[in-house]
């Protein structure tokens, strides 16, 4: 076959001589864009990321992922109120993914297999102390640990968690995953001291030799209201009696408990009366359902449970074994006003959640610190000082959370980190956020999202079972894969395939995909078909 | 051996000697007793390994044998007239891709009107097509020139048409002695295709050309018909000697050594010819013959060699360019124009007409007395002609000459000798 | 009515409808996902930007190059395909192919395969391809001889719905109202006259060949399990694969698959395949669409929207996809049926 007949035919290979991407006046790029989630994500987690891992079953690797930079994966796959599904993309298609669910399925696997979490960094010598152990004490504990330096966490009370343990609920959160989290973490060499409640933080900090101080007291002060009562009536706050109920030390409100307050502690408060010996658990709130401040989710979960709401009600008087309240009414500008109505409800106790602020006296000879509203003002590194005293959680000025605090803790242990370093934690900059309007869904199987069980209404009096199960691993890995993966390439092969000039490059295992620029010629189909918006065209310098 | 068979049947045998792979078939007359033969014997496995293929018209025909024979198969069909022109793009194609197809032409006049007998207007309409063009003057060279149609297309990756008379040699039942398979075999070694179509060594064939080498890709075509002017004779000395008789080659010239009048022919015509000659030469004329096997590629040298010492040329041909004239005519002009020699062209035979022996020896009288004009139409019937003109110039709505002709003549059969 | 039943599909992401997915098997993911896939058609072809007959061809050949081993000779009508990808002195064809004329591709695929027959190279299979003005018309008889004959040929039509090559003149696969050079949008009826077109899937079928199918190449997977399953299939096989055309349509030249997944979901282009001439399987809209949509992307049923626009004609063409969905049935009215919840870790 050496002698081809002369132009008619020809061989194999030779249109390569023509470099077609003299054509284009525009070019496709790769790009990576914020998904939604992980912008919301208030732990400040790479959620996609770990979803991308669990899509393949491999869990310990998304777990992995995940504690990088939240050590309390079954902590939060319970408690967490998702912002991260609320910002989801698929909510415009079918459902949000189940992120929390699948958070909860990673944490409980890896409770349930003994995975550990990263081992500490190499020691810098720096000493650290962290005053309170709730989430956001314990966050900056584990991250500082990972940095490899030394911290010293104290509480004032018996036991680690904050209001993991305290203000939340056994049947929201057992126990036994707590300790599982909180364990891990304290493995990692943390020292600990219980039961000390610090008064003067700069003295300790000195008397300690500490090079850092953080500070997580959380807002533990229940803010009061004055009832007129009579002496026999039984008032206590929420934040006490769900701390004495955790503690096992449970006080008995009798049969008829009334909740003051509109909030999640309020819900809590109430759920938990009614799981204790109340038959009838009735919220009083002064202003409407649509303005109520606690997750919608909870109060669903309440009014099942036979929790009862009194809107647009205030108590003005509780006397013997009964409460006089006063109707209001929302004036113009949406706020509550009297109405001079009034009407009896009975009740055997009432229980005040009306919101809880920081005890910040142990500040009090620290000079250089901004307190404003009840809070402690800091930086962007969590910062509150320039001489390296950090805060956050509920003690600093923002939604308090527990994933907050969490998020709150990763931020000063950086913060702490570059302070101990000695120079100033600079704000990386942030992908352009990948909405709707860049993903083709139309590659995406159609699929509904997958409840998690709950546990029957009947099952839950009397007992602190969890409501909530988790998802077994098949389900999970669908859940997962439900993930649209907005944003970023996760190697679909869509670009690959389309390409009418065979001019992207498959580069294999995960390494994603190059464009051969010397034969595209700039069609623009791999960013029209590209599911997930990780492709955009850019004008050619021509 | 010789046998009592129909130039069909001779030829049909002679090919599937040739052991084509892939034979197309669409009935045209006077085609069909070839194919129909080819056929019966595929089906019959006296020629196997062969793809006996019924296609739906012409075009697929040699549209079939383009494939087969890209893909290293050797191809065989058939066709005349209609069936010729139906193709005519496939057939440009074969020779452009240089595919060594092997076709029979059975001669016939083209229509309208539609006449269904002999002449030459088929082969000369495709005479630019690219194929080498062999004419047979008698059955039994007809069958011969099939084998030597397949090595020469093989050997030049070029296409061969092989014209035969149609109902004058194809119906005609005389002796042939149908080439022996062994000796075939010799002769004709298998099919080494130049290019092929093999996934194992992908190419392509049938790029598209443009200005930047149309006009080598075409010259080259030209030098390799050049060469077949070269391998003809060589073959057909070799096919002397393998089968023991002459046949092919580029002309053959009869009794021209002293003859100042040659006549130049394509195909059986030659034979009438020569009896017209003989009879002249008894009469003391000193007449030849020179009759063309290879009309394409067409040859000169030899053309002028063999009129050189002539001072008349007759070309007496079946076929002609209307507004022009004779199309052989215009060939031996071209090969004779530095000679000083009388051309006369003789069209003869159209759709069929007889070409009597004696019609062509008062030709040969009026040419050797220098009566014979330039152009003449054989047997001319002028009455028929001019009443027919008259009619057209009197009335506008004259209606078809065809039936016009006919109706004057009374009759409604052609006449044939 | 019949769902496709050769697709197991699972819900991996995309699994289903994106070119690859790594989590699927190696050996359930599409062709066109393979790295070392053997494009077919290479790069350095002349096709415009976007060309769907480019990615539709490479679609094909590619499915059938691996259905066959490599053992596979293509034979391509004249056209764009044919002029795109062979300009001397280059050919973008990796594979065997031979061009010889416009109307005669289903012949001298005949020739090929009887080649291979007598040749006993058996394992050697034939593919015959053209566009449709080289399918529906001029290739027409050349194609329905084959088809007749059952010869071992699978003849794969790239519809662009006009004669492009030659600056978009009409065919008789051009869709009512479209305008092209020889159907003007001018007049009281502009472009494309009213009809049915040639239905050439239907005419393949009425031959009762053994294999006929429709495709696009906005669904890989489909297209690439119909010839798999027709190249194990031997005798005449039809496959006729919608492939825009950014120039001719007047589309933009990244909705290539955005066009031809609307012509799908529409209801416009029924996807389908029958067997022995009886409907085998259809593929189910997903998400049904009106006309409009697909319609008012394309600059060639442009006059059917400019000023007052023609809602009498947009609304005839509707009644064409209401007609096509009723006749193949071609919605879900149920849950999507391909959609399973198996998972395969």
């Amino acid at each position: 076959m050496t002698e081809l007949p002369f132009a008619i035919t020809l061989e194999v290979g030779s249109s390569h001589a023509n470099r077609t991407g003299s054509w284009r006046v525009e070019r496709p790029v790769y790009i990576d864009r914020l998904p939604p989630c992980n912008d919301a994500c208030p732990a400040g987690e790479n959620i996609q990321q770990w979803l991308y891992h669990a899509e393949s079953g491999a869990y310990e690797t998304a777990w992995r992922q995940l504690v990088v930079d939240n050590p309390f994966p079954a902590v939060m796959g319970r408690i967490c109120y998702h912002p991260c599904e609320t910002a989801c993309n698929r909510v415009q298609v079918d459902e949000a993914v189940g992120i929390n669910a699948i958070e909860r399925f990673l944490g409980d696997l890896a409770i349930e297999r003994g995975w550990a979490l990263p081992s500490p960094g190499v020691d810098t010598g720096k000493r650290v102390l962290v005053v309170g152990a709730g989430p956001s004490g314990l966050s900056v504990a584990y991250h500082l640990r990972q940095l490899g330096h030394q911290v010293h966490l104290v509480d004032a009370s018996e036991k680690l968690g904050g209001m993991m343990r305290y203000g939340i609920p056994a049947y929201r959160l057992p126990r036994d995953v707590l300790d599982a989290e909180i364990n891990r973490i304290i493995d990692l060499g943390v020292d600990v001291r219980l039961n000390h409640t610090v008064h003067d933080i700069e003295r300790e900090r000195r008397e300690g030799g500490f090079d850092a101080v953080f500070l997580g007291v959380g807002a533990q002060l229940a803010r009061r209201v004055a009832i007129p009562s009579g002496d026999s009536a039984r008032i206590l706050d929420a934040v006490s009696y769900l701390h004495q109920v955790a503690d096992d030390n449970v006080p008995l409100l009798g049969r008829r408990v009334v909740v003051y307050g509109g909030g999640d502690t309020a819900l809590d408060a109430a759920r938990t009366a009614r799981r204790l010996d109340a038959t009838d658990a009735v919220i009083v709130y002064r202003r409407s359902r649509e303005q109520m401040p606690a997750h919608d989710v909870e109060l669903e979960e309440a009014l099942k449970e036979g929790i009862t709401v009194r809107w647009l009600s205030t108590i003005s008087n509780f006397e013997g074994d009964h409460l006089t309240i006063e109707k209001m009414r929302l004036n113009d500008e949406g706020f509550p006003v009297p109405t001079g109505e009034f009407e009896e409800l009975g009740a055997d106790a009432v229980v005040l959640a009306l919101g809880q602020d920081s005890d910040l006296s142990l500040l009090e000879h620290v000079a250089d610190i901004a307190i404003d509203d009840g809070v402690v003002g800091v930086s962007t590194s969590m910062s509150a000082t320039s001489d390296g005293v950090f805060a956050g959680g509920d003690a600093v000025p923002s939604e308090r959370t527990a994933t907050i605090a969490i998020g709150h803790g990763k931020r000063a242990a950086h913060g702490i980190d570059a302070y101990l370093a000695g120079h100033e934690l600079l704000d990386s900059p942030r992908h352009e956020l990948a909405t709707f309007d860049h993903l083709n869904t139309w590659y995406y199987s159609d699929a509904e999202r997958t409840r998690r069980p709950e546990l029957e209404i009947a099952r839950r009096q009397n007992n602190f079972e969890e409501i909530v199960g988790g998802l077994n691993e098949e389900n999970a890995l669908f859940e997962a894969r439900r993930c649209l993966s907005c944003g970023n390439c996760f190697e679909c092969d869509n670009c690959y395939g389309v390409c009418p000039d065979n001019a992207v490059i498959k580069l294999g295992g995960t390494q994603r995909y190059e464009f051969n620029y010397d034969f595209c010629k700039g069609c623009g189909i791999c960013v029209s078909e590209c599911p997930c918006g990780a492709i955009e065209m850019v004008p050619e310098q021509i | 051996m010789l046998r009592q068979i129909e130039g069909s049947r001779g030829v049909a045998e002679t090919v599937a000697r040739c052991r084509p792979e892939v034979v197309c078939a669409y009935p045209i007359s006077p085609q069909t007793h070839i194919i129909e033969a080819i056929g019966e014997m595929v089906k019959a496995g006296q020629l196997s390994p062969c793809e006996f293929i019924n296609v739906e018209s012409e075009f697929a025909a040699m549209s079939v044998s383009i494939g087969a024979s890209a893909a290293g198969a050797r191809a065989y069909t058939a066709t005349a007239s209609q069936g010729l022109l139906f193709m005519m793009e496939a057939v440009y194609n074969a020779a452009g891709l240089g595919l060594p197809i092997v076709m029979t032409l059975a001669n016939r006049a083209i229509g309208a009107p539609i006449n269904i007998w002999n002449d030459h207007s088929d082969a000369m309409a495709a005479r630019d097509a690219g194929w080498i063009q062999l004419f047979a003057e008698t059955n039994q060279e007809a069958a011969d020139l099939h084998v030597l149609a397949f090595r020469l297309a093989e050997e030049l990756s070029l296409p061969v048409m092989v014209c035969m008379d149609g109902f004058i040699l194809t119906h005609a039942v005389e002796g042939i002695d149908v080439p022996d398979q062994r000796d075939v075999d010799a002769f004709l070694p298998s099919y080494e295709p130049r290019q092929v179509l093999d996934p194992a060594h992908p190419i392509s064939i049938g790029a598209m050309v443009g200005p930047e080498a149309f006009t080598e890709v075409r010259y080259l075509s030209h030098l390799r018909q050049l060469d077949a002017l070269d391998l003809i004779p060589v073959l057909a000395s070799q096919f002397a000697s393998t089968f023991g008789r002459e046949s092919g080659g580029l002309i053959h010239s009869y009794e021209t050594n002293d003859a100042t009048t040659i006549v130049v022919a394509l195909g059986s015509v030659l034979g009438t010819i020569k009896d017209a000659v003989d009879q002249r030469r008894a009469l003391g004329d000193r007449v030849g013959v020179v009759g063309i096997t290879t009309f394409r590629p067409f040859p000169f040298d030899e053309v002028r060699r063999a009129l050189a010492n002539a001072q008349r040329v007759i070309v007496i041909e079946k076929a002609f360019s209307v507004g022009y004239g004779g199309v052989l005519s215009a060939d031996v002009a071209s090969a004779t124009h530095d000679a000083t020699i009388s051309l006369h062209s003789v069209v003869a035979g159209l759709g069929g007409r007889a070409i009597t022996q004696h019609s062509l020896e008062a030709i040969l009288d009026d040419a050797v007395h220098g009566r014979l004009d330039s152009v003449t139409f054989l047997d001319l019937d002028l009455d028929i002609v001019e009443s027919e003109r008259a009619r057209i110039d009197t009335q506008r709505r004259s209606g078809p000459s065809a039936e016009n002709v006919l109706s004057d003549l009374g009759t409604v059969a052609s006449r044939i000798g | 009515m019949i769902i496709m039943t050769r697709q197991p599909v699972h819900f991996y992401q995309v699994g289903s409808f994106a070119v690859g997915n790594r989590l699927l098997e190696v050996s359930d993911r599409t062709v066109q996902s393979d790295p070392q896939r053997f494009d077919s058609l290479d790069s350095g072809h002349r096709a415009c930007q976007g060309c769907g007959e480019a990615l539709g061809a490479r679609y094909a050949l590619d499915a059938a190059m691996r259905a066959t081993g490599g053992q596979l000779i293509a034979v391509n009508a004249t056209g764009c395909l044919e002029v795109f990808s062979t300009p001397y002195p280059e050919t973008s064809w990796r594979i065997a192919w031979l061009h010889s004329l416009f109307g005669n591709a289903p012949a001298v695929a005949t020739g090929v395969a009887a080649a291979m027959k007598v040749k006993g190279m058996n394992d050697v299979r034939v593919v015959a391809q053209a566009g449709d003005g080289g399918t529906v018309d001029i290739g027409f008889g050349c194609l329905s001889g084959m088809f007749e004959r059952n010869d071992d040929v699978l003849f794969i039509c790239y519809d662009n719905e006009a004669y492009m090559n030659t600056g978009v003149q009409r065919s008789g696969a051009t869709p009512p109202a479209a305008r092209t050079a020889t159907t003007e949008a001018v007049g009281p009826e502009p472009g494309n006259v009213f009809g049915q077109g040639k239905d050439m899937p239907r005419l393949a079928m009425a031959h009762g060949i053994s294999y006929v199918a429709t495709a696009t190449v906005a669904d890989l997977h489909d297209l690439e399990n119909k010839v798999e399953h027709a190249m194990q299939l031997h005798g005449a096989r039809y496959l006729h694969i919608l492939v825009p055309c950014p120039l001719g349509w007047g589309s933009a030249s990244c909705d290539t698959i955005k066009v031809a997944r609307l012509a799908q979901e529409t209801g416009l282009f029924p996807v389908f395949e029958a067997e022995n001439g009886v409907v085998t399987g259809v593929s189910k809209i997903r998400h049904r669409t009106s006309v409009e949509s697909y319609l008012s992307i394309q600059k060639r049923f442009r006059h059917l929207f400019a000023g007052s626009g023609r809602p009498d004609i947009v609304a005839r063409i509707q009644a064409m996809a209401d007609q096509n969905i009723a006749l193949y049935g071609l919605l879900a009215e149920d849950a999507p049926a391909e959609i399973t919840r198996e998972v395969s870790a």
